[in-house]
């Protein structure tokens, strides 16, 4: 049997008299590529935000790597290893492209809240951001503010700020959104590459990035686990084509 | 020119090339102007004037690493300056008693130490939260230390102050820190080193995630960093600094009184740093040295003096909010890029305009001021080296006039303006050359 | 004792209503347009200082009605042609653009009327006194201010209630980003709230400036008082700053009164202490001279334990 990185057990969450997620039961194994699918409101955002320490679970429990994690500040959470992006571009925007990497590293690599250390003068420090800067692609655009970035770049800097910590779970939510097709073409590539050996959680409407990526899958609607199968189980299960994907695919 | 402000409110964490000279450059000149400034400008209104911004420089510097760097608007920052000075004037007063042996040079880092002692407590309380919330905090605490040191006579001398005096006897260097010359080599030695310092500073990892919790706390807390305890040590650090230059505040004027602490004094290190320009490091040391100057020479001739400050605050938060540090590096590009002279025209075919328009308001003012605070108006006024008779109309009409055509020509000139830089950011942009 | 209470209450609940008249535009102009205005005070310095003007020309029952009006139509002009053009730079620079505005303001009163303070006296039809209480007597001034506050009161609660503008003004109390969805002209609707606000505080101003004294320092020493009342009453809601008013009024007057220490206290239990304990600053300091740091306390502890303040719904 595989090792279990997230386990959710239970878990609920009302805003004020909005149930919006109702008792989802999730298990994620370790080194796998998990995808969630579901229609728009569903809860798919609002899962990661309580898997991330973002907002608190109303009931149940969350457990990383068997240890319960839901109640913790969500930089507690992160420093256990998980990482997350948001559908929303969340950038340090004044900063730089590269500042930007520095920063998502920095606690990862022990700095804290260092005030001796010379951020310039972290060869290890620099020599990673850079490397992470190569593989996002995004070298030529290293001393531009983040608000500067067109809006793929900035899709591809969330994902790079994500993985930048070296965590080992990783959240992403929704990161082709917006994209033409072949930058969701490159994105996928990216994405792949970058979370080799670890695992990934992703939330996403493009079905073909799914089917490609993905080992499992999941679809959640209306804030329940409708079913959790192989790619080709869930395309091939009745109930989520009624619920989803039929619907999907006539519209 | 408004949109270009704006736009380039983007670039604000400057880069340095460690290990190159060119990193050191600003520096080493900045080090010889302040050696060899005194020199120059001997009078000792000006040696006094110097002493006086280095303490403003260091105090804005620090005052920026909460608001430029840390995105905190502080209202309650003397606080950590006055505090920091009462520790050192006491310290001074307990030297000269002979209960305490340190020497005079190694003061400011009493005033440093006082600061820290109240910026922890303080900084921990306030920085739970941040934005307007943060702002008011700093405003009540600024108001209730304010107010306790009246009542707090033992420690604060209440309305007459601290009194000490500077020739300990106890130095390091062969100097009894009499004379006013002295007193400016020590201040330019530590405003030196703790500008140095705070610019140090915003290159750690704590100055990193300053930046980056001023920008987006939310995603802070998503790269493993806890918001409110970096801006808790970055508030910390800012006390710290704030409390040297209290510190040197009270080697240089032997005298610290409530007014040190107090709303005015905090207020006026905000406007100093905004103006500057709160987005670079250098802008709050223009700030500093331009309001230092306002208030000593300006203030003998004129007594609106804080109106022309209010005024260019004001201005500066309408139009420029990135401050005078702003103004200069919006021309960076175009300078590297040696399109200056597509500027320089424009900006010449300015410059009367502006001074006419400048002109009239200036005059407006003093004659208001003449006018209405001079025990006889009709005696005649100086101004811009004519002599004025106040209770008179035609002097009325003419500043008015002046201030009007001037703002019509200004109005035409900033037209000019504005099509040479659209000129020169189309070629920037590649879509023209 | 009773006689000291009493008159401290009353005098509490009088200078409650005054800072009610201030906190009240404060914030409705915060909470329909998310500024909170520093140089309110100002504009009670400002209503004053117009007051006293108006009234050496025409005498003071004109310049009850004229001065405030002036306040509010140069309070129109600043949201016009400043508070405008900063808005989209975001509420920091609003706040820092009416900071700055509360230096120029105070600068130009300087240059106008001159450093000292002016001669603006309570006028004669009103200088007499109203009864008289165990042998103190209460001006029938007071009597004036404490109606002038009331019919303030009375008339915002009926223009919120009962008019078409009040109707909006309290939509958009609710639901500050539906204004826009109303379909009115949102920048007008600004221009008059900002207007109305500062045209209240220039209304205290008219009736306080001759009850206490009017002078250039008035801004700043009211200015952070009333930041303190709306912020612990809660910021945006009207109840709030009533109830805020009234009990910074209230516990300022009366502890201002009280002569009592933290020595007395610990007397009463039977511990001595004398001068020479330690920390006797601290021990010996009587209540009426904490009085004026106790609503800075208040403010700090409110800020931390309860952002939101007393009836606020939302954090500031
Ligand atoms: N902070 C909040 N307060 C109140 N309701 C919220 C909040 N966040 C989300 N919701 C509600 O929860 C529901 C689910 O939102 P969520 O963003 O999780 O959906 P989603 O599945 O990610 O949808 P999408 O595909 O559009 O991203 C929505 O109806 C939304 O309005
Ligand atoms: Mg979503």
């Amino acid at each position: 049997m595989t090792a279990i990185a997230l386990k959710l057990t239970d878990v609920n969450k009302s805003f004020g008299a909005a149930h919006i997620i109702r008792g989802v039961n999730l298990e994620i194994r370790k080194g796998e590529r998990h995808a969630i699918i579901g229609p728009n409101g569903a809860g798919k955002s609002t899962l990661f935000n309580l898997i991330s320490g973002r907002f608190g679970l109303s009931s149940g429990t969350i457990e990383l790597h068997g240890k319960p994690i839901n109640g913790l500040p969500a930089y507690e959470i992160n420093r256990l290893g998980l990482s997350r992006s948001f559908q929303v571009t969340n950038l340090f925007h004044r900063m730089t492209v590269i500042e930007n990497l520095r920063c998502a590293l920095l606690w990862s690599m022990g700095y804290r809240y260092s005030f001796w250390h010379l951020v310039p003068r972290q060869k290890r420090l620099n020599e990673e951001a850079e490397r992470l800067l190569e593989k996002i692609r995004l070298t030529a655009r290293r001393d531009v503010p983040a608000s500067l970035l067109s809006y793929a770049e900035q899709r591809a800097l969330e994902i790079g700020a994500t993985i930048a910590g070296g965590a080992d779970v990783i959240l992403l939510d929704e990161p082709t959104a917006g994209m033409s097709a072949t930058e969701t073409e490159q994105a996928v590539e990216l994405i792949r590459e970058v979370t080799e050996d670890k695992t990934l959680v992703m939330v996403e409407h493009d079905m073909s990035v799914v089917f490609g990526l993905a080992d499992r899958v999941s679809v959640l609607v209306y804030g329940q686990i409708l079913a959790t199968d192989t790619p080709e189980g869930i395309r091939n299960n009745r109930a989520v084509q009624e619920a989803y994907l039929g619907t999907t695919e006539a519209a | 020119m408004k949109q270009q402000f704006v736009n380039n409110a983007a670039s604000s964490v400057p880069r340095v090339r460690f290990g190159s000279w060119g990193g050191y450059l600003p520096w080493i000149i900045a080090i010889i102007v302040v050696a060899v400034l005194p020199l120059i400008l001997k009078s000792s209104h000006s040696v006094s004037m110097l002493s006086q911004m280095g303490i403003a420089i260091v105090f804005a510097l620090s005052y920026n690493m909460l608001l430029g760097q840390g995105g905190m608007l502080s209202f309650g920052h003397a606080v950590y300056f006055g505090l920091g000075g009462f520790f050192a004037i006491h310290a001074l007063n307990m030297v000269g008693d002979g209960r305490l042996s340190i020497p005079l040079e190694l003061i400011p880092l009493v005033g440093a130490l006082g600061g820290l002692l109240f910026a922890i407590p303080f900084g921990w309380v306030s920085t739970k939260r941040s934005g307007t919330s943060f702002a008011m905090i700093s405003l009540g605490l600024g108001e209730l230390v304010a107010a306790s040191s009246l009542m707090f006579t033992g420690f604060f001398g209440g309305e007459g102050g601290i009194s000490g005096n500077r020739v300990t006897d106890i130095t390091l260097l062969p100097y009894s820190y009499g004379p006013a010359i002295e007193v400016y080599y020590l201040i330019a030695a530590w405003a030196v080193i703790s500008a140095a310092l705070m610019y140090l500073l915003t290159q750690t990892p704590l100055g990193r995630m300053a930046n980056a919790v001023r920008d987006n706390p939310e995603r802070a807390e998503f790269v493993g960093y806890n918001p409110r305890l970096v801006r808790f040590f970055q508030f910390s650090l800012a006390g710290l600094f704030a409390g040297v230059a209290g510190g040197l505040y009270a080697i240089s004027y032997e005298l610290l009184t409530a007014e040190n602490l107090g709303a005015v004094a905090s207020g006026t290190v905000l406007l100093a740093t905004f103006i500057g320009g709160v987005g670079y490091f250098f802008g709050p040391i223009l700030g500093a040295m331009l309001i230092t100057y306002l208030q000593t020479t300006l203030s003998t001739f004129s007594e609106a003096w804080i109106l022309y400050f209010g005024l260019i605050f004001v201005f500066i938060v309408m139009f420029a909010p990135q401050g005078l540090a702003g103004i200069i590096m919006l021309h960076r590009p175009a300078w590297k890029a040696g399109l200056m002279s597509r500027l320089l025209p424009s900006y010449a075919l300015a410059v009367i305009p502006v001074l006419l328009f400048l002109g009239g308001v200036v005059a407006l003012i003093e004659m208001g001021y003449h006018f209405r605070t001079n025990y006889d108006p009709s005696e005649p006024m100086g101004l811009f080296g004519m002599k004025v008779v106040v209770t008179q109309v035609m002097p009325w009409i003419v500043a008015v006039a002046v201030t009007l055509v001037g703002a019509v020509l200004c109005r035409l000139s900033f037209r000019r303006i504005n099509a040479a830089w659209a000129d020169v950011d189309a070629i920037l942009a590649g879509e023209k050359r | 004792m009773l006689e000291l209470i009493t008159f401290s209450i009353i005098n509490g609940v009088l200078y409650g209503m005054l800072l009610f008249m201030l906190s009240s535009g404060l914030t409705l102009i915060f909470s329909m347009m998310g500024v909170l205005n520093f140089a309110h005070a100002s504009f009670y310095m400002l209503g004053a200082y117009f007051a006293y003007q108006i009234s050496t020309f025409i005498g003071f029952w004109p310049a009850l009605f004229l001065a405030p009006l002036g306040v509010a139509v140069l309070g129109a002009l600043v949201e016009r042609y400043g508070l405008r053009h900063v808005h989209k730079h975001g509420h920091v620079a609003e706040l820092l653009f009416t900071f700055g505005l509360v230096y120029v303001i105070e600068e130009l009163v300087h240059m106008i009327w001159g450093r000292m303070p002016v001669d603006y006296r309570i006028p004669d039809a009103l200088n007499f006194t109203l009864f008289t209480l165990f042998n103190t007597s209460f001006p029938a001034y007071r009597g004036f201010m404490l109606l002038v506050a009331l019919v303030m009161f009375a008339s915002i609660y009926l223009i919120l209630r009962k008019t078409r503008i009040g109707m909006i003004v309290q939509a958009s109390l609710s639901y500050p980003e539906m204004v826009g969805a109303l379909g009115h002209n949102v920048p007008r609707v600004f221009m008059g709230v900002f207007a109305f606000g500062t045209g209240l505080a220039g209304l205290a101003g008219v009736i306080a400036g001759n009850y206490f004294i009017t002078e250039p320092g008035m801004a700043w020493a009211m200015g952070p008082i009333v930041f303190v009342v709306v912020v612990f009453g809660g910021l945006g809601s009207l109840p709030g700053a009533l109830i805020g008013s009234l009990i910074i009024g209230i516990v300022q007057t009366v502890s201002v009164a009280m002569p009592y220490s933290l020595a007395d206290a610990l007397r009463a239990f039977g511990v001595e202490l004398t001068r020479e304990a330690a920390l006797a600053d601290l021990w010996f300091l009587e209540l009426s001279r904490v009085a004026p740091i106790l609503p800075y306390l208040l403010l700090v502890l409110m800020l931390i334990f309860r952002p939101r303040g007393l009836m606020g719904t939302r954090e500031s």
